[in-house]
């Protein structure tokens, strides 16, 4: 098995997490400040502006790193609730008693039959508006149900492994048996859904924004400064163009580091046999380290 | 070795019935056994592959693999609480704190993500309110007391870096953290080399003496049996056949089954070789299709009518002995060794 490398999509994401961070250090200009309605308006990439300005005069650039914390940090937000909710459905699925459980994965098997965007744009449409922690909520609660299943799946092939019997006949309670004994053999698939996740979600935020139903302007997140531009692709490329160049950077970091932690502990497929034989035989107690 | 008799109950095991649903209704693998553990009593349960004794082990702590199920009707009653009745909070507070187990491949039965030490300091905070610090002291004082050299630093490493005996070893340890009153053994010795089963025989001999726990030990072997156990309960195919205190076993067997076993174990000492080791022809039937009658009687030399129609019942022989065969009535109808031999 050839090693894809972790090491660049890591570089990647680490570098836009400090700009993200460090947005009001980094970013020029105030993100939302009209500099100079009359001479700044509409102005094309220049030493100056590197990212070009809006048509309210605002500098792309800074809006854009702006934009950056948004983003991420929902995307981030969205995947850690979608990690504990599909977690914790996942393993009640597994080893709730048969009745309940049964009830749990037709639910699940409902919930997935409903497309999530539909349900998005049905809420944003209906509810209007939306703030960004209902936003998160709302994405999380719709997209917990792979994780759920991969979870579930793994932990019912853990649950005839014979320590999964040794730890029962210790006495120790089902929770613990999951949470403590358990989790960690499923921790690396677990990074590797929740690395492709971010990815995703940061998708749908700007898909969700430059519908007009995510994040709300003024505050700038990629969808949203796409959304800006959108009219006027052809004359002012760069309102686009430098955002959407943006986005791409945590989406393919993301997808390559969650392919090479896929590849690197569930070689056959996502959530299969293999991995949890794999993951197992492996020891390891904390996630995956990165090794860049 | 002590007589059993006279001491008290600890485990009382009664019409222990197991079943799984299988292609045509429920299939038996565990079909009324019963016997008894005195506290601080060596027992072994004997068998080979398949007789049910891993699942009547797993039943004792109420751990039967999913499809599998304890019927109704028989009890298990540990230090006078019938274990099937209790709702599952209490079993829990039994399990590992009272009755432990041990299981057969350490390498498996060890969670391959978790130290040894974090395993083991999990039973200790599982049953009793302590401190971290403290659990951790219990979890070094319980490797330091199975032999294991420089327990603090052994404690933070992983099973993969413990040998094969080092493991069982690490696997008693757990079992005994809590100094429960019955340990269950499952062929602890099976995936370990011989010089290490003598070891580790040893050492669960010897902790025996200093906790005055009880030990059913399950095993196929033979030679462990005659070196640990006070007393012998033999399995085939799901029922008890024989039981007997060793050495009345060892030198009457009364089952033919268990003579067979007998014979099949290798000895060192030239009066009692035989020219070649013997077998006993076939294998366990499957419990789905279990001859009629004794169900021992397709692979026994003895075998006649009577044992075709009638299913024996567990005639006693003495007062500790009891054996499932109809020769204990019609002790005339044996046939002569030789032709045993030839049999073989």
């Amino acid at each position: 098995m050839t090693r894809r490398p972790l090491a660049w999509g890591v570089w990647l994401l680490l570098g836009l997490a400090a700009a993200a961070a460090f947005a009001p250090l980094v970013a020029p200009y105030d993100p939302n400040a009209s500099l100079d309605l009359v001479r700044l308006k509409s102005q094309p990439p220049s030493w100056a502006h590197p990212f070009g300005t809006d048509p309210y005069s605002r500098d792309v650039l800074s809006r854009v790193l702006y934009g950056t914390r948004v983003s991420v940090s929902f995307a981030l937000l969205t995947v850690c609730l979608v990690v504990v909710i599909g977690t914790t459905y996942g393993a009640l699925m597994a080893f709730a008693p048969p009745l309940l459980s049964t009830v749990l994965r037709r639910m699940l098997d409902l919930l997935l039959a409903v497309p999530r965007l539909l349900i998005l744009l049905a809420v944003a449409g209906v509810a209007g508006p939306l703030s960004l922690p209902v936003l998160v909520l709302l994405t999380a609660s719709t997209g917990w149900y792979a994780c759920a299943r991969l979870v579930n799946d793994e932990l019912a092939a853990l649950r005839s492994r014979e320590f999964t019997q040794a730890a029962q006949a210790t006495g120790v309670p089902v929770a613990r048996l999951v949470y403590r004994h358990l989790l960690p053999h499923v921790a690396p698939t677990l990074w590797a859904l929740a690395t492709l996740a971010v990815a995703g979600t940061i998708g749908l935020e700007a898909g969700l924004s430059f519908l007009g139903l995510g994040i709300q302007p003024p505050t700038a997140s990629w969808g949203n400064i796409i959304h800006d531009g959108a009219g006027l692709v052809h004359t002012q490329w760069w309102l686009t163009v430098f955002p959407s160049l943006a986005m791409l950077i945590p989406v393919l970091a993301c997808n390559a580091v969650g392919d090479a932690l896929r590849d690197r502990f569930a070689p056959t497929h996502f959530g299969g046999a293999a991995a949890s034989t794999r993951s197992s035989s492996a020891p390891m107690r904390s996630p995956p380290v990165f090794r860049p | 070795m002590t007589s059993p008799l006279p001491q008290q109950t600890l485990l009382d095991v009664h019409a222990l019935q197991v079943t799984f649903p299988g292609r045509a209704g429920m299939v038996r693998a565990v079909d009324g056994v019963s016997f008894t553990v005195a506290a601080g009593e060596t027992v072994c349960l004997v068998g080979e592959s398949g007789c049910g004794k891993s699942l009547t082990a797993m039943s004792l702590l109420r751990l039967v693999p999913a499809p599998g199920r304890i019927e109704r009707g028989g009890h298990i009653r540990f230090d006078g609480q019938d274990l099937l009745s209790l709702d599952e909070p209490s079993l829990r507070s039994i399990r590992g704190r009272e009755m432990a187990m041990i299981f057969q491949e350490p390498s498996t039965a060890l969670n391959p993500v978790l130290t040894i030490g974090d395993q083991i300091a999990e039973v200790v905070r599982v049953h009793t309110r302590c401190s971290r610090a403290e659990a951790w002291q219990r979890t070094e004082a319980a490797l330091a007391q199975v032999g294991i050299a420089d327990a603090p630093r052994r404690a933070r490493q992983y099973p993969h870096e413990l040998s094969g005996g080092m493991r069982q070893r690490v696997m008693i340890a757990m079992a005994l953290v809590l100094s429960p009153r019955l340990v269950i053994a499952d062929e602890p010795t099976t995936a370990l080399d011989v010089t290490i089963q003598a070891q580790i025989l040893e050492l669960l001999r010897d902790l025996r003496e200093r906790t005055g726990m009880a030990l059913l030990l399950i095993t196929h072997d033979l030679g462990v049996v005659a070196e640990m156990a006070a007393r012998v309960i033999v399995m085939y195919a799901g029922r008890v056949v024989e039981e007997a205190p060793v050495e009345a076993l060892f030198a009457s067997p009364r089952m033919p089954y268990t003579e067979g076993l007998l014979k099949a174990m290798p000895r060192l000492d030239p009066a009692e070789r035989l020219e070649r080791l013997s077998t006993i022809a076939g294998t366990v039937p499957s419990p789905d299709a279990l001859p009629s009658g004794c169900t021992f009687r397709d692979r026994c030399p003895h075998a006649w009518e009577r044992c075709a129609q009638e299913e024996p019942a567990l005639h006693q022989v003495s007062a500790a002995h009891r054996a499932r065969c109809h020769l204990v009535q019609e002790p005339e109808r044996r046939v002569p060794t030789t032709a045993t031999g030839a049999h073989a």
